[in-house]
């Protein structure tokens, strides 16, 4: 479904990417994993057209999107939800949700959207009418993640949704992943909490200083002892 | 007293003039965070434009001013893609961008000098049906028109920003430029639209004070347009509601002040009030705590 292809980023004169290979294939969840720094969340950046790529390719469906401006790749599926949430504070959680599916021209797809959302985060639809600005972080959260399904992506980026959440709250929205993915979207995440980013993910890659230093089935990769190391702390 | 009333309302009559106007700073600040100096330009050019069609084409001077609404509005979705969207590619510092828009200012003031001369033109009433007289307080058939038309406009604007899908992606790009983005919308549409409505309310302002006052000129957006500038400051740059009531308080107080002080106190009394209010009240009446770009 998705395709990066030797993909290079430059930040001003700073290499964040060196020549990345990932592959996401329809109805996957896909790990990304790394320290910080390593360059997760510009390749999410460059997927979704924040970033602009200096060289490689990326490939959607067989289209090539690479530097393709973000409004369009939400019209053609791909959505993200980004670090640190980024949700509108002075808007409500029901304009916040509505902007999730601007896009969308059929009043009875957003309703229908709204539906699967309140469904999926039953304590978005408790708080509709309060300012984004004023939820608490895990709420922010889900609402970050809500938004991004508003306009029923193919695909779905997820850019670190546990940080800053309690571990509690972290196990609640890895599970709500899970339940997306099983409803049929496509999901790559990037995530510092390797462990649960492995336990959720079919195959996973992990990046180093801008370039993939391995990458596999995520079972076999949680138990790889490099990763454990490195990653998942010693056990 | 009845002096007092008389000038009070004369003031809000042009008040509402100059809220037309603050508005479209108010818009433009809110997404851009830039003070865009060339819209007193944009607001002489809506007058003046109406005038010359009014003339050449022989139509009613109402639709001539609803013509000019449209052309101003181009004109500023214009002077957005043709100065100031290639600094914004280039992700130059603030300070260009707020020099570009004053040199934009002085090219567009000097082209309409070339074009529409640089005298002072006469422009006709665009209401005359009289003078309504209320216990010796007179108000004319102009003044009253020109609060209902900027009151209607200011709620059609009101209600675009509130209550439309496209009022919703304003506010979304206001807040947040990147995020806006990753939900589908298209920001420098979003930013034309913006110019545009900006420039058909300078346009619409600009029509009814010329008619209010009979005349136009090339230079006329100067004065206009730091006064507005100073409403939309005052009641809180970025909000709509601060620009009618800034607009309000410049209005009134200029009318004051040419009364009771001397018709050479009239153009300074409003930059006196907002000094006092920035002393007193930063981010003006109605303006929010944090207005930093996120």
């Amino acid at each position: 479904m998705l395709k990066i292809e030797g993909l290079h980023t430059y930040y001003g004169y700073i290499h964040a990417l060196k020549g990345i290979d990932i592959e996401v294939g329809n109805g996957e969840i896909v790990s990304l994993i790394g320290s910080n720094g390593a360059g997760k969340t510009t390749t999410l950046g460059s997927i979704a057209g924040l970033v602009p790529s200096s060289q490689g390719r990326i490939t959607f469906e067989g289209k090539d999107i690479t530097n393709v401006p973000p409004h369009k790749l939400v019209q053609m599926g791909i959505s993200l939800s980004p670090e640190g949430r980024e949700v509108f504070p002075a808007l409500t959680v029901e304009e916040n949700l509505r902007l999730g599916a601007y896009t969308k021209k059929d009043k009875d797809r957003t309703d229908a959207s709204f539906e699967r959302v309140y469904d999926l985060f039953p304590r978005l639809k408790e708080r509709v009418a309060q300012l984004a600005g004023t939820l608490s972080g895990g709420e922010q959260q889900m609402l970050a993640i809500g938004r991004a399904l508003m306009c029923e992506p193919k695909l779905l980026l997820l850019d670190e949704p546990s940080l800053g959440l309690a571990p509690t709250l972290v196990a609640q929205i890895f599970a709500l992943i899970e339940d997306i993915n099983r409803q049929g979207t496509t999901i790559l995440l990037i995530e510092q909490n390797a462990n649960m980013a492995l336990s959720v993910a079919s195959r996973a890659y992990v990046l180093e200083t801008g370039s993939i230093a391995m990458s596999g089935p995520a079972k076999e990769l949680a138990v790889d002892p490099r990763v454990k190391e490195a990653y998942l702390g010693a056990h | 007293m009845v002096v007092f009333i008389q000038q009070f309302i004369n003031g809000l009559a042009i008040g509402m003039a100059y809220s037309l106007i603050a508005v479209g700073f108010s818009l433009v600040f809110g997404i851009l965070r830039l003070v865009n100096f060339a819209h007193g330009a944009v607001y002489a050019f809506g007058a003046q434009f109406a005038l010359v069609i009014f003339v050449g084409m022989q139509i009613s001077i109402a639709l001539a001013i609803l013509l000019a609404m449209v052309a101003a509005g181009l004109l500023g979705v214009i002077i957005d893609k043709t100065a100031l969207e290639p600094l914004r590619k280039k992700k130059s510092m603030p300070i260009a961008n707020l020099i570009t828009t004053i040199g934009i200012s002085h090219i567009l003031v000097n082209l309409m000098t070339i074009y529409f001369g640089s005298q002072t033109r006469g422009f006709p009433a665009l209401f005359s049906f009289g003078m309504i007289e209320v216990a010796g307080v007179r108000v004319d058939s102009n003044q009253l028109m020109l609060c209902l038309v900027a009151l209607i406009l200011m709620g059609v604007l009101t209600i675009v920003v509130q209550k439309s899908k496209i009022g919703l992606a304003i506010r979304a790009t206001e807040q947040n430029t990147k995020a806006a983005s990753l939900m589908g919308i298209n920001v420098n549409f979003v930013i034309s639209f913006v110019f545009f409505l900006a420039g058909a309310s300078a346009a619409i302002a600009g029509g009814l004070i010329a008619s209010h006052y009979r005349i136009v000129f090339p230079a006329m957006g100067f004065d206009a347009g730091l006064k507005a500038f100073s409403a939309a400051v005052l009641g809180g740059i970025g909000s709509l509601p601060g620009s009618i009531i800034g607009g309000l308080i410049v209005g009134v107080s200029e009318s004051m002040a040419a009364n009771f002080l001397g018709s050479a106190y009239r153009d300074s009394v409003a930059f006196v009030i907002l000094i006092l209010v920035l002393i007193i009240r930063p981010t003006g009446l109605f303006g929010k705590k944090a207005i930093m770009k996120v």
